[in-house]
């Protein structure tokens, strides 16, 4: 998971539904706070100080060598303006990897969504045998993203892999790590695989939160299930749904890192890859320091821009929540 | 009532053994010699090699040196998860408590600054942080594994909502009754942040141990290696052996994995309870 | 023990919003002051500044002769009860009301002598232990006021402390406040939006409207003599019924009868009655009836004078006709002034029912 996949989709409900004396604009977080001039310093410093050295820091530097082309010997780096990006975004190969990773996401976000949901609506239902189910589809959520692709390697081993065997039933030869379709859907697999279960915590605890009263009233007037599901619950999961999306493009773009890096093993040559693949093989392995930077530049306004999105929904909840 | 359909049920299993049993047969199989899984691909049964399968993957040194031992990776590992998850609630809750319960002028710079970290995660950044670690000699040591980690406002952002949502009257209470700023944190706020602590303690831990891409770049020197190093290592020496060392590979996993498991499983209920809500 | 000065006392909140304007009190030594109103009113601002918890734009405030306005909320000597008790969750009874002592380093003995004292005194002594989750609403509330009276300080502050309480807890919970602050002889400022509470609690009270003092006296007083159709309306259940009347020729008149001789200039006047100073009779001001509440000990009839809606309170009966004549005393009219709200000389001399010289 990034870090950001940790955050709630909302604050503490609490928070907002306790009522309270009307507050002068610009309210601080509380009515009553300390008035020393040194003391908050001395508790902000130390997280003010990581930040600085190591977010801020790299982040400026970043920026900085995108528009410089670096030497690969080291020995100094020339001003090119913006010919790094230019490059990236004329590439055919880049645009290849961009079209990858886009369609990457959309697969990976919609099944696991899917997936999660469909999961979360039976545990929800079920109450013979809830927890177990729970705690089933819960664990590997614990596991680390490139163990799941060692997993996932050896399931889709063109030796001893069962879904080779599985596919050959079908008359199709998988051959992982070197037909590039291939390779693309055992990474979309056991990235999906390692993503259902976070969405299934939040959609659980999303339906669980609707309110008994609210369920009951559901049932005196619809009496299809899937009615009920698709007017009553569906619209109340949307806040949770669409905190899961961002979430989960977040997940497909850079937490399956690992995943690919296990799995294609430095051996991109004709395989696919995402485009935090491609800043990683192109600054590390291939010293173009400021064509990887340019591409990390290009990153991060889409995820910046994302988190926004996510930050208006967050707050969207605080207000109608 | 809602009536209980069989196909409830199957899907719930069929899910479930989506989910599991890969896991499982990972175990499995790391029971097995290589040469059996060789022959008849994965298990699903245990068989009879584990004991020494595992007792190798721990002690035999390995690795390009052959100085790195599973039990050192391990060893790293945790030290990597409870050192993260450490770092970040000491670092997290004190920033939070500076921007929640204090009036000083540069709380709302001081907020976005802390708070923007949030955009932009770590790999998109991945280079130039390599960079300033090398200036500042840090590779290599378990400070820059550790601490970079930290410069991200997760931890802060639920701390702030959480002492956000503790009622007013407590440091009002707390402030007639005598208290200043520290006293009123280590009396009152830290005892009542206890379970948010292990919630953020649980999320942090799974987030440090499974940490790939930078320990990967920090750590050359194999004293240094994680687990999830070393799946990399192990990898990359399959390349030209004859039978693959499948069942070290798959202990290796099965450690790597085990850890995180069994915090997440054992306390599941407050994990998910910090992960969805920093309602208390 | 001590009293409390109000001296022009004001709060500006950042876009001149005025919570609180020129407040001018004297509280005297031991004496229970109530401050009401409706929610807004700043009733409670004043409170949180007297305890330290909000700074005071303008004016002073002394406790004990000392000015407090500079003075941290700890150093003020005053101890507060929040309306939800605000007890330290994780703290044991005992710890919740020894915490403020340990922070003076009151000595280890003493901290345990008071603490006894007051469990005793609230019947605390077996709960010392549990934790608050562990204990009822009125349990929590008793530990909240057992905080505050181990620090044995000049003055108690109340904040709607009966607020989270149920209704029938209310009414017990009042009458201990009331004998504990004898016993103690403590100072208290007590702020609620009940009236009932109100008058119940306080020697004196002090009704706040829009944040300004609209009356300060004894309840009684405020009942028989409102200074304002304000206090006319908040004071007493049912409220004062306030009609639109006229003075003509020197006498009341509403829907062309004379009620009585007036002192105030010709023309509208606000008109008050309560609702137990109207009486039926033979002939009279008439009341059309829309509906009764049935109160058992009593009955309120509601309907309408001239077509404004009025509340009569009759000791229960027969059923009454759709149509009332009323009967009302001269002496118990009160008027206003329709514009300023505030109260005109009386029709006729009243009777001192208070015994306090209005």
């Amino acid at each position: 998971m990034t870090d950001t996949a940790a955050l709630p989709p909302g604050p503490a409900p609490q928070a907002v539904r306790r009522p309270r004396k009307p507050h002068p604009p610009a309210a601080p977080a509380k009515r009553v706070q300390f008035d020393r001039p040194l003391t908050p310093w001395l508790f902000v410093l130390p997280q003010l100080l990581v930040v600085a050295i190591f977010f801020y820091w790299p982040s400026v530097q970043a920026v900085n060598s995108s528009f410089y082309l670096e030497d690969p010997f080291g020995f100094g780096a020339s001003f090119v303006g913006i010919d790094n990006y230019r490059e990236a975004l004329s590439s055919r190969e880049y645009r290849t990897i961009a079209a990858f990773t886009a369609g990457f996401c959309a697969l990976v976000t919609g099944l696991a969504l899917g997936i999660g949901l469909l999961l979360a609506v039976k545990a929800d239902k079920v109450i013979r045998g809830a927890s177990a189910y729970k705690t089933a589809l819960i664990a590997v959520y614990a596991i680390a993203p490139p163990v799941t692709g060692l997993i996932g390697m050896m399931f889709f081993d063109m030796h001893i892999g069962p879904f080779k065997d599985l596919a050959a039933l079908f008359g199709h030869d998988l051959r992982v790590g070197i037909d590039y379709d291939d390779t693309a859907l055992a990474l979309v697999t056991v990235a999906v695989w390692k993503q259902i279960p976070y969405n299934f915590i939040f959609f659980l605890s999303g339906l669980q939160s609707v309110p008994v009263a609210v369920r009951e009233a559901a049932l005196l007037d619809a009496r299809s299930g899937w009615r009920r599901f698709r007017d009553i619950t569906l619209p109340l999961l949307a806040p949770t749904a669409f905190f899961l999306l961002v979430i989960n493009i977040t997940y497909s773009l850079f937490d399956t890192f690992a995943i690919i890096d296990v799995m294609v093993k430095d051996k991109p040559a004709n395989n696919p890859m995402t485009l935090v693949y491609k800043v990683y093989l192109d600054g590390f392995k291939g010293n173009d320091i400021g064509g990887s930077s340019a591409q990390s530049v290009i990153l991060m306004l889409v995820v910046a821009a994302l988190t926004i999105v996510q930050f208006r929904l967050i707050e969207r909840r605080v207000h109608y929540g | 009532m809602q009536k209980i359909k069989p196909l409830d049920h199957l899907i719930l299993i069929l899910g479930a053994a989506i989910l599991i049993v890969p896991v499982l047969m990972a175990f499995a199989s790391s029971t097995h010699s290589a040469a059996e899984i060789h022959m008849n691909g994965l298990y699903l049964a245990p068989g009879s090699e584990g004991v020494a399968t595992y007792h190798k993957v721990l002690t035999q040194r390995g690795g390009f040196t052959g100085e790195v031992t599973g039990a050192r990776m391990l060893l790293n590992s945790l030290i990597l998860g409870v050192g993260f998850a450490v770092g970040k609630i000491v670092l997290s809750m004190m920033a939070a408590y500076a921007l929640v319960y204090f009036r000083f002028r540069l709380a709302t710079p001081i907020f976005w600054a802390i708070f923007t970290t949030l955009l932009l995660p770590l790999e998109v950044r991945i280079m130039p942080s390599y960079q300033v670690m090398s200036q500042l000699h840090l590779l290599n040591t378990y400070t820059g594994l550790i601490v970079p980690l930290l410069a991200s406002a997760t931890g802060t952002f639920y701390f702030r909502q959480f002492f956000k949502s503790v009622p007013d009257e407590l440091l009002e209470a707390a402030r007639i009754d005598g208290a200043g700023p520290v006293r009123f944190f280590i009396d009152i706020l830290v005892p009542l942040s206890r379970t948010m602590m292990a919630a953020i303690f649980i999320i942090m831990f799974v987030y440090g141990w499974n940490q790939y891409l930078w320990p990967m770049l920090m750590t050359t020197d194999e004293g240094f290696f994680t687990l999830m190093r070393g799946i990399k290592t192990i990898l990359q020496v399959w390349v030209g052996s004859q039978i693959p060392d499948y069942n070290e590979a798959f202990a290796l996993a099965v450690l790597a994995m085990l850890p995180p498991l069994l915090v997440v499983l054992v306390f599941q209920r407050m994990f998910i309870k910090g992960l969805t809500e920093s309602d208390k | 023990m001590a009293g409390i000065t109000f001296q022009g006392v004001g709060k500006t909140y950042a876009g001149n919003v005025n919570a609180v304007r020129e407040v001018t009190l004297e509280v005297a030594d031991g004496e229970f002051i109530v401050l009401v109103g409706p929610s807004g009113c700043g009733k409670s601002t004043l409170l949180r500044m007297v305890a330290g918890l909000e700074e005071i734009t303008t004016g002073q405030i002394s406790i004990d002769g000392r000015v407090v306005n500079r003075l941290d909320p700890a150093d003020r000597d005053i101890a507060m009860v929040f309306q939800n008790y605000a007890l330290y969750p994780h703290m044991s009874v005992r710890e919740n009301m020894a915490y403020g002592l340990r922070n003076r380093r009151t000595p280890r003995d003493e901290i345990a002598r008071r603490v006894d004292d007051a469990a005793r005194m609230l019947e605390l002594g077996p709960y010392l232990d549990r934790k608050p989750r562990a204990l009822s609403g009125g349990q929590r509330q008793r530990v909240a006021m057992g905080r505050a009276i181990v620090r044995q300080p000049a003055a108690f502050l109340f904040d709607e402390p009966l607020s989270n309480l149920d209704a029938k807890l209310r009414v017990a919970m009042r009458g201990e406040i009331r004998r504990l602050q004898r016993r103690l002889g403590t100072t208290a400022l007590y702020v609620t939006h009940d009236q009932l509470e109100a008058m119940t609690l306080a020697d004196r009270l002090v009704v706040l409207n829009g944040g300004r003092v609209e009356q300060i006296g004894a309840p009684l007083e405020l009942y028989h003599h409102p200074a304002t159709t304000f206090v006319a309306g908040f004071i007493g259940a049912p409220a004062m019924n306030l009609l639109d009347a006229r003075i003509e020729g020197g006498r009341v008149m509403l829907a062309g009868h004379d009620l009585g001789p007036a002192r105030g200039p010709e023309g509208a006047v606000t008109l008050g009655i309560r609702a137990e100073d109207m009486h039926p009779a033979e002939t009279g001001l008439p009341m059309a009836v829309d509906y009764v509440e049935e109160l058992g000990s009593g009955r309120i009839v509601h309907g309408a004078i001239d077509g404004q809606p009025v509340a009569l309170a009759l000791a229960p009966g027969a059923a009454l006709p759709a149509h009332l004549a009323l009967h009302i005393a001269p002496e118990a009219l009160h008027l206003f002034d329709t514009t300023s709200g505030k109260r005109l000389p009386d029709a006729l001399p009243r009777p001192a029912r208070t015994g306090v010289p209005a």
